[in-house]
C-alpha cells in the first residue's frame, strides 16, 4: 500500500510583475507527482527552471494559481497548502513539515544552539530533549563547541548552513524540503549530511530536495523529477 | 489671645432683605441660595460626589473660602449659631472677617465655642470637641479632585469617578512609599467615601481623618473657584487610602500642648524667640481655651498654676 | 465566531465626513496569533487600531471579543465600565510614542504597578515585587524602579510600557508602530523582546508597522492596507516573498532586503 505524504496535482505558478509592465514569468505548469513515506525526490532540471519555487509553493512560501499541493498532517489528513488557510499552513509547518534553505534567516542576539533548540521545541519536542538533540547535531556536524552559545550571525558561510540544517532538522516532522543544504559545505560535512538525510528516509519522512552536487544527489536521492518537462508552453 | 466666651448677638434685624444694609439675608440672592441647596442636597445624596453648582462672585477674593461662604450663605438660618475657624484659630484675619460678614449680613449670633456652635465654617481643621448631630461643617476647598495632580484632564477624572477606577490615586501613596518608605501625605489625605466616591478632604491635616468617619454632623465641602459642591452625610463611613503593608496612622506628638497639657490632639509649633525656644500648642485654640478655664496647665504655664504633672 | 477564535471584526468602517478612514475590514484573530497590519501612512491603518482599541467607535461594523470567561461580547455593546476592565486587564496598548503610553511624572515602578492598583491590589510590598520582575524580564536594571522615565532613553521608555501593559497578563496586545523613532539597534533588541515575550506568553498581538522587516520578524500573518482598505492578505512570509497586488509589490520592492 502505497501512502503518499505529499502529493502535488498539476500546480501551476506564474509570477505577474507589475512593477514591470505586468510582464509575466510563468514558472511552472501542470505539476504532478507524490512523494511517499521513506522517499527522497530529487528535483532536477537548470536553474531558472523552478525547482525553488516548487519548493517554496509546497511550504506554502509562494502561492500557486491552480492545482492542488495535499500534505498529509500530524493527525492523518490531507491538507491543502494551496487552499488552506494561513492558520493551517502555519499549524502545518509546525507539527509536518521542515524546510532547509539556503541561507540561514535568524534573530540576531540568539546562540546558535537556542536557534537550533527552539525550532525543536516550535516542532514538538519538551525543552530537555530539544536542547540534548541542538547538542548531538552540532556535535555531529563538527560545529566547533566554543561558537554553540554565539549568534550565528557572525558564523562564516559553511558555519551558518550547518546551524541552519540542524535547525531544519530537529525536530520529528514527517516531510522535509532541502533547497541545496550542502551548497557550502566541506566533504567531511557533506558526508554528515547525507547520513542524516538518509535516518530521516529509514525514519519514515518524504524528503524533497535540491541538490547540485551530483554526489550528494546520487547518494540520498530515490527518484529524480526533472522539472524542465513541467515548463510552462507559453514560456518563451 | 482673647476668647470670646459669650455669644455675640449682632444688631443687624433678621429675615429677609434688610433695609438698612442692603443686602439680602446672608448676602446671596434667594435664586442662588436654592441653586446651591439643590447641589448641596444631591452631593448629600451621593456622598462623596462632586457636584458642579454656577458659583458666584463674593466680596472677597478667592482663596478666602469663597465656596464655603457660598454654601454656608445657602444653609444658614436667623437662629443658627455661627463658628469660623480658620487652621484651628478663631481670631485669624480671614476667620474674622467672615464671621463678621455673616453677623452683618445675616444678623445670626456667632460664637467660639464649638458645643455652642449650629454651624462651623472650617477652613483647614475639623475641631477638637465631638461633633454631635444637628451641626453642619462647612469646609473651604481650594482643590475639590483628589485626582486633579495625576490625571490634568477634567473629561477623564470625571470617567475615573463615574466607574470608580481609582488605581491611580494609590499610585500616588506608591510614589510616596517608594521615595520616602511611608506615605508622605500629611494634610489633603484622600478617603473613600460609602465605600464608593474617592474624596479630598481639603487640606486639613490627616489626623483630622478619623474624625470624618460616621461622624454625627453632616459635613459640606465647597469650592468656590473651582465652583464645586460634595457633601458627607451624618453617620458615613469614610477611609482613608492605604495599603495593607503601609495602613493609615495619623500624626502623633512626642509631648502635651505646651498651654494646656492636652494629648491626642492637633498641635502647632510657635516660635518663641530667635535663639531656638519652640512650643509646641493646641491648633484648636477654643479647644485649648476651655481646657485652660477647666484648670488644665502646661508647661509653659507652669508657674500660672499647678501643671498637669502635678495632677497626675 | 469561529470555533477558538479569540476576536473577530467584521466590516469595521470608519468615515470621517466624506473621507474614508477605513473601509470594510474584516478579520479573525486566535489567541497566541500575531497579525501585522502594513501600510504607508494614510492608508488608514491607524484608524483601524483605534478603532479596534475600542478609542474609536466604528460608523459601521462590528468586533467580537471572546472574554477570559468563555463567553463573547460585542466590544461596541460592552457599557464603558466593562469595556475599560478589559483594557486594562486582559488587552494591553504599546504606543508609538512613550509619553502617551506612559505617566511621566511616575517611577517606572509605579507605572509598572497601576495595573495591579486597578484592579484592587492593595499590598505594597506585593505590588513592588511584581514590577522588580517585570522590569527584569523587558531588561531594565531593577536599580533603576524609582526613577522616572523621563530619565530613560527611548528603547528602555518602550521597554517599560511593555512591562506596564504586561503585568496583568493580557491575552491581547496592540502596538502601534512600537519600534519607529528608535536607532536601528535599539530596535533590534527591542524586537527580539517582544518576540520572545510573545512567544513565551502565547500573546495574540496586533501589530501596526510601516516597516515590512517589523511585521516579517513578528508577525505570522499580515494585512496590507491602502486607501483605508485591505488589499492584501496572508501568511506574512507569502505575502512578503510573492507579493500579488501591485501596490503590495511596490512595498516590497521599495524596501532593501529584509
Amino acid at each position: 500500500m502505497r501512502e503518499d505524504l505529499v502529493s502535488l496535482e498539476r500546480v501551476s505558478k506564474t509570477f505577474t510583475l507589475h512593477l514591470r509592465e505586468g510582464t509575466r514569468l510563468d514558472v511552472v505548469e501542470d505539476v504532478t507527482f507524490a512523494v511517499e513515506a521513506g522517499e527522497c525526490v530529487v528535483l532536477g532540471g537548470p536553474s531558472g527552471a523552478g525547482k525553488s519555487s516548487l519548493l517554496k509553493m509546497i511550504y506554502g512560501n509562494y502561492r500557486c494559481d491552480a492545482g492542488a499541493i495535499r500534505v498529509r498532517s500530524a493527525d492523518g489528513e490531507m491538507v491543502d497548502v494551496a487552499s488552506a488557510s494561513p492558520r493551517e499552513v502555519m499549524r502545518l509547518r509546525r507539527t509536518t513539515m521542515g524546510y532547509v534553505s539556503q541561507f540561514l534567516r535568524v534573530i540576531p542576539r540568539v546562540g546558535a544552539r537556542e536557534v537550533i533548540a527552539a525550532e525543536g521545541r516550535e516542532g514538538g519536542l519538551d525543552a530537555a530533549r530539544a536542547d540534548t538533540r541542538a547538542r548531538d547535531l552540532l556535535a555531529l556536524l563538527n560545529l566547533p563547541e566554543r561558537l554553540w552559545d554565539l549568534p550565528p550571525a557572525t558564523f562564516s558561510g559553511g558555519e551558518q548552513q550547518r546551524v541552519n540544517i540542524a535547525r531544519g532538522l530537529i525536530a520529528p516532522r514527517t516531510v522535509l524540503l532541502l533547497d541545496e543544504p550542502t551548497a557550502s559545505l566541506d566533504a567531511a560535512n557533506r558526508a554528515v549530511v547525507i547520513e542524516l538525510i538518509r535516518e530521516k528516509r529509514e525514519a519514515g519522512c518524504a524528503l524533497v530536495g535540491i541538490f547540485h552536487d551530483a554526489d550528494v544527489r546520487d547518494a540520498v536521492a530515490t527518484r529524480v523529477v526533472d522539472v524542465t518537462r513541467f515548463k510552462s508552453r507559453h514560456a518563451a | 489671645m482673647s476668647a470670646e466666651t459669650t455669644i455675640e448677638t449682632a444688631g443687624a434685624p433678621r429675615g429677609a432683605a434688610d433695609a438698612a444694609t442692603g443686602y439680602n439675608f446672608a448676602y446671596l440672592d434667594e435664586q442662588t441660595k436654592r441653586m446651591i441647596r439643590r447641589a448641596i442636597l444631591k452631593g448629600i445624596a451621593i456622598p462623596g460626589y462632586q457636584v458642579p453648582f454656577a458659583s458666584r462672585e463674593m466680596p472677597m477674593p478667592y482663596g478666602w473660602g469663597t465656596g464655603g461662604v457660598q454654601v454656608t450663605a445657602s444653609v444658614i438660618g436667623p437662629d443658627d449659631v455661627l463658628k469660623v475657624i480658620d487652621q484651628g484659630s478663631d481670631d485669624t484675619t480671614n476667620a474674622v472677617s467672615i464671621r463678621k460678614f455673616f453677623a452683618r449680613t445675616a444678623g445670626v449670633a456667632t460664637t467660639t465655642h464649638t458645643a455652642e456652635a449650629t454651624m462651623i465654617q472650617t477652613r483647614h481643621r475639623i475641631p477638637e470637641a465631638p461633633l454631635r448631630e444637628g451641626q453642619i461643617l462647612v469646609y473651604q476647598v481650594p482643590i475639590p479632585e483628589p485626582l486633579r495632580l495625576l490625571e490634568p484632564r477634567e473629561t477623564e477624572t470625571r470617567t475615573l469617578h463615574a466607574l470608580a477606577e481609582y488605581g491611580v490615586m494609590h499610585v500616588k501613596l506608591y510614589e510616596d512609599i517608594a521615595q520616602h518608605g511611608h506615605i508622605a501625605k500629611t494634610y489633603d489625605y484622600p478617603v473613600e467615601v460609602n465605600g464608593r466616591y474617592v474624596m479630598a478632604p481639603s487640606p486639613t491635616p490627616k489626623f483630622d481623618n478619623p474624625k470624618m468617619e460616621m461622624s454625627p454632623a453632616l459635613q459640606l465641602f465647597g469650592a468656590g473657584r473651582e465652583q464645586r459642591i460634595y457633601a458627607v452625610p451624618p453617620y458615613t463611613r469614610v477611609r482613608s487610602l492605604d495599603f495593607e503593608d503601609h495602613p493609615f496612622t495619623i500624626q502623633r506628638f512626642a509631648e502635651p500642648c505646651a498651654l494646656c497639657a492636652a494629648t491626642g490632639v492637633y498641635l502647632d509649633e510657635v516660635v518663641l524667640d530667635d535663639r531656638g525656644g519652640r512650643m509646641f500648642v493646641c491648633s484648636d485654640s477654643d479647644h485649648c481655651e476651655e481646657r485652660r478655664a477647666a484648670g488644665h496647665r502646661g508647661t509653659m504655664l507652669a508657674g500660672a498654676a499647678g501643671t498637669e504633672n502635678d495632677h497626675a | 465566531m469561529r470555533e477558538g477564535a479569540l476576536l473577530e471584526a467584521r466590516g469595521l468602517t470608519k468615515l470621517y465626513g466624506p473621507h474614508v478612514g477605513c473601509a470594510d475590514v474584516s478579520f479573525d484573530l486566535f489567541p497566541g496569533e500575531v497579525l501585522a497590519i502594513v501600510g504607508e501612512s494614510g492608508s488608514g491603518k491607524s484608524t483601524l487600531l483605534s478603532v479596534l482599541s475600542t478609542e474609536m467607535e466604528p460608523s459601521d461594523g462590528a468586533v467580537s471579543y471572546r472574554m477570559r470567561d468563555g463567553a463573547v461580547e460585542s466590544l461596541f455593546d460592552l457599557d464603558e465600565a466593562r469595556r475599560r476592565v478589559l483594557m486594562r486587564t486582559d488587552w494591553g496598548f504599546i504606543r508609538q510614542d512613550a509619553a502617551q503610553g506612559l505617566r511621566m511624572r511616575v517611577s517606572a515602578g509605579g507605572n509598572v504597578g497601576e495595573r495591579l492598583m486597578a484592579v484592587g491590589q492593595r499590598h505594597y510590598g506585593k505590588i513592588r515585587a511584581s514590577a522588580e520582575d517585570w522590569l527584569a524580564r523587558v531588561e531594565i536594571d531593577v536599580a533603576r524602579i524609582d526613577d522616572k522615565p523621563t530619565t530613560f532613553s527611548g528603547g528602555m521608555r518602550q521597554r517599560l510600557q511593555i512591562a506596564r501593559n504586561l503585568v496583568t497578563h493580557p491575552r491581547l496586545v496592540l502596538m502601534d508602530e512600537p519600534t519607529s523613532g528608535l536607532d536601528v539597534s535599539v530596535q533590534a533588541r527591542l524586537l527580539d523582546l517582544i518576540r520572545g515575550l510573545v512567544a513565551e506568553l502565547g500573546l495574540a498581538v496586533i501589530i501596526v508597522t510601516h516597516d515590512l522587516a517589523v511585521a516579517r520578524l513578528l508577525s505570522h500573518r499580515i494585512m496590507v492596507m491602502r486607501h483605508g482598505r485591505v488589499i492584501e492578505t496572508g501568511l506574512t512570509d507569502q505575502v512578503l516573498d510573492d507579493p500579488h497586488e501591485p501596490y503590495t509589490q511596490l512595498l516590497v520592492s521599495s524596501v532593501l532586503a529584509a
